[in-house]
């Protein structure tokens, strides 16, 4: 293969190394958040989809995004926005899940669908602790430190632990 | 040395990398397609925008009031999360007010980098606000704060699941992920409603006296006004008549999940009042407090 067939693939390559700010084991292919890189000479469009409307990380991988290509020689880097489908957890890759559990956060289960149920009693999900792997957990909160996870705690190890929520 | 003299030194300007979260300084529609549908009044959509986005806003101003002050971590983390969610809707729904209609933003000083939405969340005035007065009363004790979180929540999940097939495609996207969010936030608010309420005598007599201060308010998000009705008939807003029967089912479904009677109270007044820009005492104290910082520096750079 010569140095010009596999140029079109470098800008996703670079756009692939880049990291989620607040999970960074994840990159932006783990998440499920890079949707397209299209690349013509130095001009490089990448196109991005918010997890959650109010997530600040967007802005970090937005500027990641045009530090890693600007650097490779780049001239012209533009990322785009896609709104449409919504991100769901279900986009995170297998990959990703992986580097999730061996980082110690329990990864999101199959993401709902059809009509949305009002639920009253606390969610409960059929998963292990990331530590010491007993089923023995409990919720502490639907809301975690960013808003794409839930608050557990492990009633084997006692080790809270940290979900990222089916979306 | 030369780049150390002062831990102040690099602070303007410069390398977006260094702050935590860059400088944000990108637009939240960046590559999406905002052409008007065919048949949608540039106008009005942004005025409908504008209601929706407000409401988002200032509720999100509102409950952020509770960080370190809620009653426990878990619940400060809660509502600090729900805040945020919506403060997302709410960039999203005002910046696609500006790219509807530019007129609705008001005129900054020439060269100053604020983004329209910034522009319009911190340099209008009250009167130029359409949210309902519903979200800018005092968040009041927890009770209080989660039968208001409840309701909104409830009604506006509703108006977001109708709006994700709106026919304005950036509208309709923006309701869509909105849906996800606010599923959790309904469900969080129902919970604790029903908690408050089976709880102790003390509990149970807040999250009654509760619903009675906050019933007669939450009409004022239900009625319809003429901006609704318009977008409705083209197509791209919600008439909120059609929400009223879905948005009942569920309040009554955790009231009696509750064991607490539906109150028999009349709305507070039938006239417009923030759908038209007429708010109440408490909105210029939030936005007083909101917008001081921004207007303080109209050519600042956050």
């Amino acid at each position: 293969m010569t140095a010009q067939a596999a140029e079109p693939f470098r800008a996703r390559q670079l756009a692939a190394t880049v990291v989620d700010p607040e999970m960074p084991m994840l990159t932006l292919v783990d998440l499920g958040v890079l949707r397209d890189v299209t690349e013509s000479g130095d001009r490089v469009v990448v196109t991005i989809t918010p997890t959650y409307s109010g997530c600040p990380a967007m802005a970090t991988m937005r500027d990641d995004l045009v530090h890693v290509l600007t650097d490779a020689g780049y001239a012209d880097v533009q990322v785009k926005v896609s709104l449409s489908p919504a991100w769901s957890s279900d986009w995170i890759t297998a990959n990703g899940r992986r580097k999730l559990h061996a980082h110690g956060l329990s990864a999101p289960g199959a993401a709902p669908t059809g009509p949305i149920q009002l639920s009253l009693a606390p969610i409960r999900r059929a998963i292990d602790c990331p530590r010491c792997s007993s089923p023995d957990v409990r919720l502490t909160s639907e809301f975690g430190s960013t808003a794409c996870k839930a608050l557990y705690q492990c009633g084997a190890c006692r080790e809270p632990f940290e979900h990222v929520k089916e979306i | 040395m030369d780049d150390h003299e002062s831990v102040y030194d690099g602070l303007l300007g410069g390398d977006a990398s260094q702050w935590a979260f860059g400088t944000d300084f990108e637009d939240p529609l960046a590559g999406v397609d905002t052409t008007l549908p065919v048949g949608v009044d540039a106008d009005l959509l942004a005025a409908y925008c504008l209601m929706l986005g407000d409401d988002a806003l200032i509720y999100a101003h509102r409950l952020s009031e509770w960080t370190s002050n809620a009653p426990d971590l878990e619940d400060d983390i809660a509502l600090a999360n729900i805040a945020l969610d919506l403060l997302g809707q709410a960039r999203l729904l005002l910046a696609r007010a500006a790219a509807a209609d530019s007129s609705v933003v008001p005129a900054l000083p020439a060269g100053s980098p604020v983004p329209p939405e910034d522009a319009l969340a911190f340099f209008r005035d009250e009167h130029a606000f359409r949210n309902v007065g519903f979200v800018e009363a005092l968040n009041g004790d927890f009770a209080v704060t989660v039968v208001r979180l409840f309701l909104f929540s409830t009604h506006r999940l509703a108006l977001l699941q109708r709006l994700s097939t709106s026919s304005d495609p950036v509208l309709s996207a923006i309701a869509a992920k909105g849906v996800k969010e606010v599923a959790y936030h309904r469900d969080y608010a129902g919970r604790w409603l029903v908690t408050l309420a089976l709880g102790t005598e003390e509990s149970r007599r807040r999250l009654v006296a509760g619903l009675r201060s906050v019933w007669p308010t939450y009409a004022e998000l239900l009625r319809p006004t003429e901006v609704e009705s318009r977008a409705a008939e083209q197509g791209f807003g919600v008439d909120p008549v059609l929400l009223s029967e879905e948005v009942d089912e569920v309040v009554d479904t955790v009231l009696a999940a509750a064991e607490v009677d539906r109150p028999e109270l009349a709305p507070a007044g039938t006239a417009a009042m923030g759908r038209v820009g007429r708010h109440t005492e408490d909105m210029g104290r939030l936005l007083a407090e909101m917008q001081v910082v921004a207007r303080a520096h109209p050519r600042g750079k956050w």
